[in-house]
């Protein structure tokens, strides 16, 4: 379970100070599938990133687990981000050089699973995507769909407590937009918990709830009925 | 998959950055390699040749500027036989074997020879003095055995032929002659062959094989009858001696200047000398080459791997979100250093040891062999300077800032 206790982010930018969240208290508690909305720059990818693990607040507190995140060092969290963590990104992030079931063995390199154990897991959750049959295509051999389904894959591969996304649906076309939001809808059936920020309304009402964003203070708007 | 399985896929995405920074490096540790490898065997080669002209000292006039080893009694001044008397009642400590020679031009069937005279082993065992002196059954010096590198003085050797590499005999009748092989050739005489030469007929006692010195187009006597015969006298050119090599570069020196001042007295050491230098100047050389080539393959190396940290920042940041440690990304670039400082260091001791082969005949007259060791020194330092110059960038990458991986 999230729980973000009065946490600030604040920036400063070209001498002024930019406050991204401000005093914000969220709680998200496990297998929840929230849609983080609100418009741009109203700190909707700071949350997400404070969320990771990956961005200190300026104050307050981020709990996971009951544990304080950024309490951790740098390296800990690095390791728990591995171990509990998925991220899924707009423009995929797969690595153009490595084939699809390289990119999903990265994460499983890196939590030091053996090259068998890695090879074996990719190609279960290419399978699982229903990309068994591109295993060995880069991402530039393959349409903007296929790639954010390998994105899932790696997201997937360390069976990851929490799925972090980032507008997982913006480079995509409708029928493909679907394809990859019923797979997230499975995840979260599958017990995980689903953070997902993104700005079109269609892929919010996927979530079970959704957080609007104004001016770096979370509103909980009234919980969407999941597609 | 491993973290190797990914650099190297890395290297080869990114073909001519890396092709640059290897080239760099290959260079450095190609000019290492080829002028190291052709200083060693440079030395060698004259450690080898020392050895094998068995006299490392000369006795000359005091006006002859010495040019050549092997032509050290081409110079036509002349001093007294007695003098290799002299020498050898002095019983210097070091003294091995005397070689005295006396060089005059002649005529065989209207062709030009030098013909040379020497003075044969037996020659001074013969002298009743000497024997008395218990020179007997040694070599002209007092103290045969003394040395602890002892000059190849062919003692004990009756095969003429051992006039070729230790530039003494054993026996040499007063009519007989020894040729060099270039000589005999032109001459179309063999062995058992008679010669006129000097007014008088001479067997042909042996032909030398080729040394590749001017000993090749030569002819060797009697010196009591290159004496006689071209009305010279009791003289001699030059007298070459068989010393200790530790002795020839001690108090031996200093020892014969003061037995025979009116001479000038030369080292094989002294004639090698300038080689020597030279070599010791291309071998610092050749580390100087090494740190400036390196040094451009280190500034094109952190060059390359600058443009690589920023060109692969999202990259590397997707990499962090999903679980890699600083010290994974530092690895990544250091192994990509290390990988270009291997190949480059191994490639570099390819190619400088073929120029080295190559050019070490054509240029210096010297066969080249590969130098192990110096494939251990060009990897080592290839790679200890790639490495070096990617700490920064790698350092840089480490410390990206993984929400770059997010839209904002």
């Amino acid at each position: 379970m999230y729980q973000l206790k009065a946490v600030t982010q604040t920036y400063e930018r070209r001498g002024q100070i930019v406050t991204a969240l401000d005093n914000s208290d969220l709680t998200i508690p496990d297998n929840d599938f929230i849609a983080i909305v609100g418009p741009s720059g109203s700190g909707k990818t700071t949350l997400l990133s404070v969320l990771g693990g990956m961005l200190a607040p300026s104050t307050g507190d981020v709990m996971l687990d009951g544990e304080s995140l950024y309490d951790l060092s740098v390296e800990e969290r690095t390791a728990l981000r591995g171990r509990k963590i998925g991220f899924v990104f707009q423009s995929f992030n797969l690595i153009s050089w490595l084939t699809a079931r390289e990119n999903v063995q990265i994460p499983l390199m890196l939590s030091g699973k053996t090259a068998k154990q890695q090879e074996e897991r990719a190609m279960e959750m290419l399978d699982r995507v229903g990309l068994s049959d591109r295993t060995d295509h880069r991402p530039s051999e393959m349409s903007q769909g296929q790639q954010q389904r390998v994105a899932l894959a790696r997201t997937l591969a360390n069976d990851p407590q929490i799925i972090l996304a980032d507008e997982p649906t913006g480079n995509l076309d409708s029928e493909t937009r679907q394809q990859v939001m019923s797979y997230l809808n499975e995840f979260h059936q599958d017990g995980r918990t689903i953070v997902m920020v993104t700005h079109d309304a269609d892929t919010a009402a996927f979530a079970h709830r959704t957080i609007r964003l104004v001016a770096g203070v979370t509103h909980e708007v009234a919980v969407a009925k999941a597609a | 998959m491993k973290l190797r399985h990914m650099i190297w896929k890395e290297l080869w995405q990114r073909p001519t950055p890396m092709l640059t920074s290897l080239l760099a490096v290959t260079l450095g540790v190609t000019a290492l390699v080829a002028i190291q490898n052709i200083t060693v065997f440079t030395e060698r080669k004259i450690a080898g040749d020392m050895e094998s002209l068995g006299a490392n000292v000369l006795v000359l006039p005091p006006s002859v500027t010495l040019q050549d080893y092997y032509g050290a009694d081409m110079h036509g001044q002349t001093m007294p036989e007695e003098y290799v008397t002299r020498l050898a009642f002095a019983r210097l400590p070091g003294v091995e074997n005397l070689a005295p020679k006396l060089c005059v031009e002649a005529d065989v069937d209207t062709i030009p020879v030098t013909l040379t005279g020497i003075l044969p082993r037996s020659e001074f065992q013969a002298k009743a003095a000497w024997q008395g002196l218990g020179m007997l059954g040694n070599a002209v010096g007092s103290d045969a055995g003394c040395c602890a590198t002892a000059a190849d003085t062919g003692a004990g050797d009756d095969d003429p032929n051992s006039l070729a590499t230790t530039r003494t005999i054993a026996e040499l009748g007063d009519r007989d002659v020894i040729l060099g092989r270039d000589l005999a050739s032109q001459l179309g005489a063999k062995t058992g062959d008679s010669l006129s030469l000097l007014g008088d007929d001479f067997t042909v006692l042996t032909v030398l094989p080729a040394t590749g010195t001017i000993d090749d187009g030569r002819m060797f006597a009697h010196l009591h009858s290159v004496q006689d015969l071209s009305g010279a006298g009791p003289v001699v050119n030059v007298i070459e001696i068989m010393a200790c090599c530790e002795d020839s570069a001690g108090d031996l020196i200093t020892n014969l200047s003061a037995e025979l001042p009116e001479t000038r007295i030369v080292t094989i050491a002294q004639v090698v000398q300038t080689q020597i230098a030279v070599n010791g100047l291309m071998s610092r050389l050749s580390w100087v080459f090494l740190s400036i080539l390196l040094l451009v393959g280190a500034t094109s190396i952190a060059s390359v791997m600058y443009a690589n940290v920023t060109e692969r920042r999202k990259e590397i940041g997707t990499l962090m979100a999903i679980g890699a440690s600083r010290n994974f990304v530092t690895q990544m670039f250091l192994g990509k250093a290390a990988v270009l400082g291997l190949v480059g260091g191994a490639a570099g001791f390819v190619v400088g040891t073929i120029v080295a082969a190559v050019l070490g005949p054509q240029l210096l007259g010297i066969h080249v062999q590969p130098m192990p060791m110096l494939l251990g020194v060009g990897m080592g330092t290839a790679t200890i300077v790639a490495v070096a110059a990617s700490l920064l960038p790698a350092r840089r990458a480490a410390g990206l800032d993984p929400c770059l991986v997010f839209n904002d």
